[in-house]
């Protein structure tokens, strides 16, 4: 109803500037200079001022996201080892953008406003400056050469997976519409798997090869457990359409292709509970508390059960459009201590004791 | 050269004029002024159905699940109780992206200003084949009217992201769209394709061929540049996705394997073996990534002629300009990679993709700045044209900037199809195309109508645009930055995320508002038609060919003679000249120096 409303309001408003507009029109209709359907000096000034208003309103524009949803960026808190340098690089490609933003478009507005016609002016017929263009294409050069180079380094850093680190090598298996993942066991090794070999009815759900001695001691779980401080190999697999891996605050993403196994590994470095504890965190989850509390008193008014209280939690979300449930295929990540981890991991089944 | 005599051949064709019926004249066209205008309404009316799809979807965005008396009426079984179905919800999200992407950007662009503009503007009767532009365009239509036939398809229209990446969209069991849905949008772009190759051809061979004596390259408008560099862009990479789509086709089809396998779905596993999505990706994105400067080329050139020809100075840097076009031509074909850093790509190639991507600002920070130069100084007339030019600079500014970002992998990782992807390439190749797309409406309405916009309808409707533009896509940098994947039909199952929401209900409101001001355009577009002020034959004052032609259409462009062309098209405030511009078919005077650069 909200929506309808606020569509009925708006073409009210449109209809009544409209009518204004031509109200507007018909006053002029004597002179002949504006009824010519060409900008006239009165045009221009008007015009021109509106410029300068424009510039202003994308300066408040800029200044007011930032400094409202500024903070929703998750920009301070990354949890992974390389979280940082990609951060890092976010934010000097920001400030270049930030700067030249500010100073372009003042440029722009500005001229616009300074150089409005008038009637018997005369423009400067200044048709090219070699100097002037060798300056603004070698400053870009130099300032995209500075960031080509610092992002491949950062890229090349990220993406070579190093295996001395002895990292724990997990399966993200994805499927219309939940995750799934699966923890090599003692061995570190994953077993052989194929779609093909998917026998639901032995409750082989993700294909794994079962004379294969490396699959025996796999665990298969819908939560994703990693251990603080330990570097982690992920393999994907999808067994349908197409994924991705999404796990904004681990800045990590790896699309799950069908038929070919991607790889992306990182470390996690901040456990789910110290997470929750920085700062930030405590308050972005007080304000969403509060959100939450609003809407529920409007649900429950309408006989409705209200929303749970949320607590933080790492998520891994899909962030490639795969079907109907596309927006509801998430998997909790936890981080935690070794002694955790391993607490939690003598509870789950290995693949071998899983099947019927 | 023997451009001459073709011209002059061509002149006697045309010399004479024959008796048109109805049909002749409105509908099967060979002129290329009525194709031009048959291109620029239905591009508009696909317009506008792509535009009242983005609001449904935004109203689902802002208030998810909420009963909405627009969905009931618009969407019937899709929205029952008036709640949008989430599938339905996917559904328009493609069928906008296709058709902005093709239908008005590509087709409506293009085929509206290549068309009025390339024979008028090098001085040429038609285009080199009027028959085949016929072809061009009537195979346009057609696409567009699958296109529209496909949304009243039983199991939904396609509905796969308008990137159709398989195998969500190969496989009618993943999704309802992939169905007889996906199945029309194959053959839809299939004709579309087969009419921008006939598009394509006739404007490079016309603009090659047919130039008027005197229109050496180099005193093209800088318009003709765009068209034509465009046209070559599409002969190079639209067959790329014909062969795309007609190996999907086969997958789909025929029990190929080009882009499937070890697909297990719906408790079955499908006999496909050895093909691979991210082979689809490459030919998809190898079409995909040079289209986008399909559709910003021809507006950055629209834009190029409008802001000379209203600050009344010659454009700077002329040269610099084609060399621009020229190397962002080039470059658009060996960078489709950047939107495939995390598709599971060797990270190597990611590296080469990121380093191509990023020199492609250097080209377009060129042009940025010299437009910005092109006004400094001017005797700038405020026209409706020439203030959606200066909101493309400043829209393509906002939008280019933040590719720096995009293009860079290793921070591409976290913004991937993200809400930061959406505002990018709408700021930056949409919503700017768009302006320049106006731009060209406002100026040229009088050379396709005969009759002026009126002003300051024209006005309300820019600033109203400008503001909604901004408001609608800055703020979705931000959520896109705290991690909102896009194309999710609600948020609210990520508690996570329930602090974007107001965001999401104001980016809403700016676009209900800026989508509401369109009738504004499309009232006073249709109106002018019959009841606008009758234009005099150079309204603008402007230098190139197309005002030297009659207001009235005749077939064959002038009467008698073609113009000849003594100079380049921006002399604009020559010293030494009492008005403050020289048309290009004013013979240089004695010691004059054709100030060309």
């Amino acid at each position: 109803m909200t929506a309808f409303l606020t569509i009925i309001i708006v073409l009210f408003v449109a209809v009544a500037i409209w009518q204004m507009v031509k109200i507007f029109d018909l006053a002029q209709v004597n002179t002949d200079e504006s009824n010519t359907g060409v900008a006239t000096d009165y045009d221009n000034k008007i015009n021109a001022y509106l410029m300068i208003g424009f510039l202003i309103f994308i300066y408040v524009i800029t200044i007011v996201c930032f400094v409202k949803w500024g903070d929703l960026p998750l920009m301070s808190n990354s949890a992974s080892a390389h979280g940082p340098e990609i951060d890092n690089l976010m934010i000097i490609s920001m400030v270049i953008i930030f700067i030249v933003q500010t100073i372009t478009q003042f440029l722009l507005h500005y001229f616009a406003f300074k150089y409005r016609g008038e009637k018997g002016k005369k423009a400067l017929f200044y048709a090219d400056n070699n100097t002037l263009e060798a300056i603004w294409t070698i400053i870009p050069v130099i300032v995209l050469a500075g960031l080509i180079i610092y992002g491949l380094f950062t890229w090349t850093s990220i993406m070579n997976i190093n295996e001395d680190d002895d990292p724990m090598v997990i399966e993200l298996y994805a499927q219309q519409f939940n995750w799934k993942a699966r923890y090599s066991g003692q061995d570190n090794v994953l077993g052989m798997a194929n779609v093909r070999l998917i026998d639901l009815d032995r409750a082989n759900i993700l294909g794994l090869d079962e004379a294969d001695p490396n699959a025996q001691d796999d665990v298969i779980t819908t939560e994703l457990h990693l251990v603080v401080g330990r570097p982690v190999h992920f393999k994907m697999r999808s067994q349908d359409v197409l994924h991705s891996a999404y796990m904004p605050h681990f800045r990590a993403q790896m699309n799950c292709v069908p038929g070919m196994v991607t790889e992306f590994g990182f470390t996690p470095t901040v456990t789910t509970e110290q997470m929750r504890a920085t700062p930030e965190m405590v308050e972005k989850v007080q304000r969403i508390n509060k959100i939450r509390v609003e809407k529920s008193e409007a649900l429950v008014a309408k006989g409705e059960s209200a929303l749970d209280t949320y607590t933080f939690d790492y998520l891994l979300l899909c962030n490639k459009i795969c079907g109907k449930s596309h927006y509801n295929m998430q998997m909790k990540i936890i981080v935690e201590t070794q002694e955790e981890f391993d607490a939690w991991m003598k509870e789950q089944k290995e693949f071998k004791n899983s099947l019927n | 050269m023997s451009t001459h005599a073709d011209t002059h051949a061509h002149d006697d064709d045309h010399g004479h004029h024959h008796k048109e019926t109805f049909v002749t004249k409105y509908i099967f066209s060979q002129d290329h002024k009525m194709i031009a205008k048959q291109y620029l309404i239905t591009g508009t009316i696909m317009g506008v159905i792509g535009v009242i799809m983005s609001l449904m979807f935004r109203m689902q965005i802002a208030w998810p699940e909420e009963p909405n008396v627009i969905f009931e009426a618009l969407l019937g079984k899709w929205a029952p109780d008036g709640v949008m179905d989430a599938d339905i919800y996917l559904a328009l999200v493609t069928i906008h992206g296709t058709i902005m992407v093709f239908f008005v950007l590509t087709a409506g662009l293009s085929g509206t200003f290549s068309n009025l503009l390339i024979p008028l503007q090098i001085g040429a009767r038609d285009m080199a084949s009027g028959f085949l532009n016929m072809v061009s365009y009537w195979l346009f239509f057609l696409s567009s009217v699958i296109m529209v036939i496909s949304l009243f398809v039983e199991a939904g229209p396609a509905a796969a992201g308008w990137t159709i990446y398989p195998p969500l969209s190969a496989l009618p069991m993943a999704q309802g769209g992939s169905g007889m849905g996906m199945t029309l949008w194959l053959v839809s772009m299939a004709i579309f394709i087969a009419s921008s190759l006939l598009g394509s051809l006739n404007y490079i061979v016309t603009v090659i061929n047919l130039r008027t004596k005197g229109m050496s390259m180099t005193r093209l408008p800088l318009t003709i540049w765009a068209f034509f560099i465009t046209a070559v862009i599409g002969v190079i990479s639209f067959p790329v996705l014909l062969s795309a789509a007609l190996l999907l086709i086969m997958d789909r089809s025929f029990g190929t394997s080009f882009f499937l396998s070890d697909i297990f779905i719906q408790g079955e596993v499908l006999h496909y073996q050895g093909g691979s999505p991210v082979l689809f990706e490459h030919l998809f994105w190898f079409l995909g990534h040079p289209e986008v400067y399909i559709v910003i080329l021809p507006a950055m050139g629209l834009v190029s002629e409008i802001m000379a020809s209203n600050s009344r100075k010659p454009i700077f840097g002329y040269r610099a300009m084609i060399a621009s076009i020229l190397a962002i031509a080039f470059l658009s074909t060996i960078v489709w990679g950047h939107h495939m850093f995390i598709s599971g790509m060797n990270p190597f190639l990611g590296s080469v993709f990121t380093f191509t991507t990023l020199l492609i600002a250097i080209p377009s920070a060129v042009k940025a700045f010299n437009w910005i130069t092109t006004i400094w100084k001017g005797n700038l007339q405020l026209n409706p044209a020439m203030l959606f030019s200066i909101g493309f600079v400043s829209t393509f500014i906002t939008g280019g900037l933040t590719g720096i970002i995009l293009g860079d992998s290793a921070l591409d990782i976290n913004v991937h199809d993200t809400y930061f992807v959406i505002a990018h390439f709408h700021l930056v190749m949409g919503i700017s195309a768009l302006y320049g797309m106006f731009a060209g409406i406002y100026h040229w309405y009088p050379k396709m109508f005969g009759r002026m916009l009126n002003k300051n309808l024209g006005y309300l409707h820019f600033w109203v645009t400008a503001v909604c533009a901004y408001g609608v896509f800055f703020p979705m940098h931000f959520i896109g930055m705290a991690g909102l994947p896009r194309r999710y039909y609600t948020n609210s199952n990520f508690p996570l995320f329930d602090d974007l929401a107001n965001v999401n209900v104001i980016i809403t409101i700016f676009a209900l508002v800026g989508g509401v001001f369109q009738l504004v355009y499309l009232y006073n577009f249709f109106s002018s038609m019959f009841f606008g002020k009758k234009t005099v034959q150079n309204p603008w004052k402007s230098t190139t060919l197309e005002w030297t032609a009659p207001v009235k259409h005749i077939h064959g462009n002038w009467e008698g003679e073609i113009p000849h062309v003594y100079r380049w098209s921006y002399d604009y405030s020559k010293p030494g000249y009492e008005e403050d511009f020289v048309p290009q078919n004013v013979p240089l005077r004695e010691g004059e120096e054709e100030l060309q650069h």
